[in-house]
């Protein structure tokens, strides 16, 4: 198991840390014992197979779901995150997969939803304006921000969400697969964003199914598979060790598919 | 971030919101009639469905009646606009949510009978009778969103038992009598039977929202201009507002003409300005449409679905147990008939015909107003003919079915421009 980190050496304290994290849904138990830590000025990359956990650790920490049993730390503090305005209020942010934005609103809507400007005479204009500066510091493409957001196309919705993550000053920001849906530009853009909000000094957790944008972005990768801990790696790890830990094993459908196309054998990662 | 979109250095000089080349913008009166109607065809219907159905209902009813145009005859069609319309504002808070309140028409007879036995039979003082008339809509609905938030049960069954409970309670109150009758010459019977405004009040109200829509606008213009936002343009803000001042002016006049402009609409026309500024200018409207929308999202954006469904289905049911009461006070007597038969359905037809879904998230408080003066033209049209209930019902009935498939097929469509 490698434990690294790569430039800046100082990473701050640690804002989130999660001790024996179990859930279980019914029968089946999704997570088992999940520790994670994140430090502040830190990306915290979660990779695993489908079905290994990811996106409900998340929800779990974005206040959607309450774990089975297990402790969950924030800025030293204990926590129980038992629902997303809890979650949102101590300052973790969540894009989810399927982004939750309400289509029938618009931009500006959906940006401030559930923390309007002055609620009892909404400040559209102040509202408008913060909206554009977000969207710019973003560099995102939105045509109007009046327009309802089924209006607009997959990657603008992602930035959309990613924005309204970004609102509420969080201390944590945690994106599930938030590259899936855009174009090359436009992932770049989002890479560059987590790096300018790492730099910030925040913690950020990024669930990704692209090695290459894990890699590019994250200083520690931490795999799950299974609903289990299955190593942490530094980015500069190979591909195999990440596809072994992965997959779980050494031989496996991805190891086996290269060697038919490199036509050679005995690539060998070797794992704990 | 400046190094892509070279174009936007070109349009540096336009407004922060105009910069991008793709969205086409619709300025000057050639553009708002463009944009209404790439609206309209994208199934964003607004206000049209109404506007032609009121212009069809008085043409073909003041040909067959001419009556039916008379001033005193709207007037009196005002006047039974007021009760009705209160329900379906209630109900239109819970259509935003996509949910459904079958038992307003219920709820309105129990409130019209909580009137007549604590106020006539029991001697109590008529604010005390009104209050826990009130008090009682408020509960239910809090038992029903109780039945909705934790146990799990869908709205519209919660209201079908609530329909008939309701109704049972009505009659077990009213007692064998079944009937009571309200003191003609109490302010209450008045307020819903005589009372309209002063002339010169009814043409100074009529003033306010015209000048009302041009303050708003001109502050509202200094500070987009200010922020460096895009403006609409003063002649369509001032045209607005004329056409408005003037038709407002004339509907006021010709009912002058007659008895006057009713107070109990001038409650109705204030609580849907009140529910209006409620649903688009503050955070609880916001959340409304945003339950509606997408219910998950809101609740992942921090919004409390639960307490947002409590106050709806409170305040739906609340709004139901005033509009018993302005019934009461409209037929000046509490009955057993009071609420039953199409007052249910003519609430909620009101709400869809105005342009409230019935799928949640798209509406707006003047459909009510708007929805229920067609439904009451209907009705008062067909009783100007001597047509008997019996062809009421089913007119209505097509009415309302007809209304609903506009709203679909107008769904549909915005789902396929991309409206939602």
């Amino acid at each position: 198991m490698v434990q690294g980190h790569r430039g800046n050496p100082e990473k701050g304290n640690p804002i989130l840390r999660l001790s024996s994290i179990s859930k279980n849904f019914g029968a089946v138990s999704a997570l088992t014992d999940i520790d994670l830590e994140v430090h502040s000025g830190e990306v915290v990359a979660l990779v695993g197979d489908n079905g290994a956990g990811k996106s409900t650790l998340i929800k779990i920490l974005a206040g959607v779901h309450q774990p089975s049993s297990g402790r969950i730390e924030f800025c030293g503090q204990p926590v129980s995150l038992d629902s997303p305005s809890r979650a949102l209020d101590l300052g973790i942010a969540t894009v989810f997969q399927d982004l939750a934005l309400c289509e029938n609103l618009d931009v500006v809507a959906n940006l401030f939803l559930g923390h309007e400007l002055s609620p009892w005479n909404l400040d559209e204009v102040a509202m408008e304006v913060r909206a554009w500066t977000l969207l710019k510091e973003l560099a995102a493409r939105i045509p109007s921000v009046r327009e309802p957001v089924a209006s607009l196309s997959g990657g603008q919705r992602q930035t959309v969400a990613i924005a309204r993550s970004l609102l509420l000053n969080p201390k944590i920001i945690m994106l599930d697969e938030p590259t899936a849906a855009l174009g090359v530009a436009q992932t770049a853009e989002v890479l560059n964003l987590i790096e300018r909000v790492r730099d910030r000094g925040l913690g950020v957790v990024i669930i990704s199914h692209n090695m290459e944008d894990v890699r590019a972005v994250a200083d520690r990768i931490v795999v799950l598979r299974l609903g289990r801990n299955n190593g942490v790696f530094s980015p500069d790890a190979t591909n195999q060790e990440l596809v072994a830990s992965i997959t779980g094993a050494t031989e496996n459908s991805v190891s086996r598919r290269l060697d038919r196309r490199t036509g050679h054998n005995g690539l060998n990662g070797s794992v704990t | 971030m400046n190094r892509n979109m070279p174009k936007d250095v070109a349009n540096k000089d336009q407004a922060l919101d105009r910069r991008d080349e793709r969205i086409q913008h619709d300025d000057g009166l050639a553009g708002m009639l463009r944009s209404f109607v790439n609206r309209v065809r994208s199934g964003d219907l607004g206000m049209l469905p109404v506007a032609v159905g009121l212009i069809v209902i008085s043409t073909v009813f003041s040909i067959l009646n001419p009556v039916f145009l008379a001033p005193n005859n709207l007037v009196n069609l005002l006047f039974d606009c007021a009760t009705v319309g209160i329900l379906s504002l209630g109900i239109v808070c819970v259509l935003l949510l996509g949910e459904i309140d079958l038992s307003v028409g219920s709820m309105s007879g129990l409130s019209s009978a909580i009137i007549g036995v604590l106020w006539v039979n029991s001697g109590l003082p008529v604010v005390i009778a009104i209050f826990a008339a009130l008090t009682t809509g408020a509960l239910v609905g809090a038992l029903y969103a109780l039945m909705y938030n934790r146990l799990g049960m869908p709205s519209f069954v919660a209201t079908l038992a609530g329909l008939l409970a309701l109704l049972g309670l009505q009659l077990y109150i009213l007692g064998p009598t079944g009937s009571i009758n309200l003191p003609y010459a109490s302010p209450l019977v008045r307020f819903g039977q005589i009372l309209v405004m002063p002339d010169w009040m009814s043409h100074g109200l009529a003033l306010m929202p015209g000048l009302v829509m041009v303050i708003v606008g001109f502050a509202v213009r200094k500070r987009r201009q200010s922020a460096s936002l895009s403006t609409q343009p003063l002649t369509i803000l001032l045209g607005k507002a004329a056409a408005l001042t003037v038709s407002l002016e004339f509907a006021v006049y010709y009912l002058n003409l007659g008895r006057g402009v009713p107070w109990m609409f001038g409650l109705l026309v204030a609580l849907v300005v009140i529910l209006n500024y409620a649903l688009t200018k503050t955070q609880w409207g916001r959340s409304i449409f945003a339950v509606g929308g997408n219910r998950e999202a809101a609740r992942r954006s921090g919004i409390n679905v639960r307490r947002i469904y409590l106050s709806a289905f409170m305040l739906c049911s609340t709004l139901a147990a005033l509009g018993g009461i302005l019934s009461a006070s409209r037929l000046a007597s509490s009955s057993q008939q009071a609420g039953t038969g199409d007052v249910n359905l003519n609430a909620i037809a009101a709400a869809v015909i105005g342009g409230t879904s019935l799928f949640g998230g798209r509406g707006s408080a003047y459909s009510a107003l708007l929805g229920i003066i067609v439904i009451q033209a209907i009705s008062n049209g067909l009783t100007l003919l001597n047509l008997n209930s019996s062809l009421r019902y089913m007119i209505t009935g097509a009415v309302l079915a007809i209304a609903v498939i506009v709203d679909s097929l107008a769904r549909r469509s915005r789902l396929s421009h991309g409206r939602a």
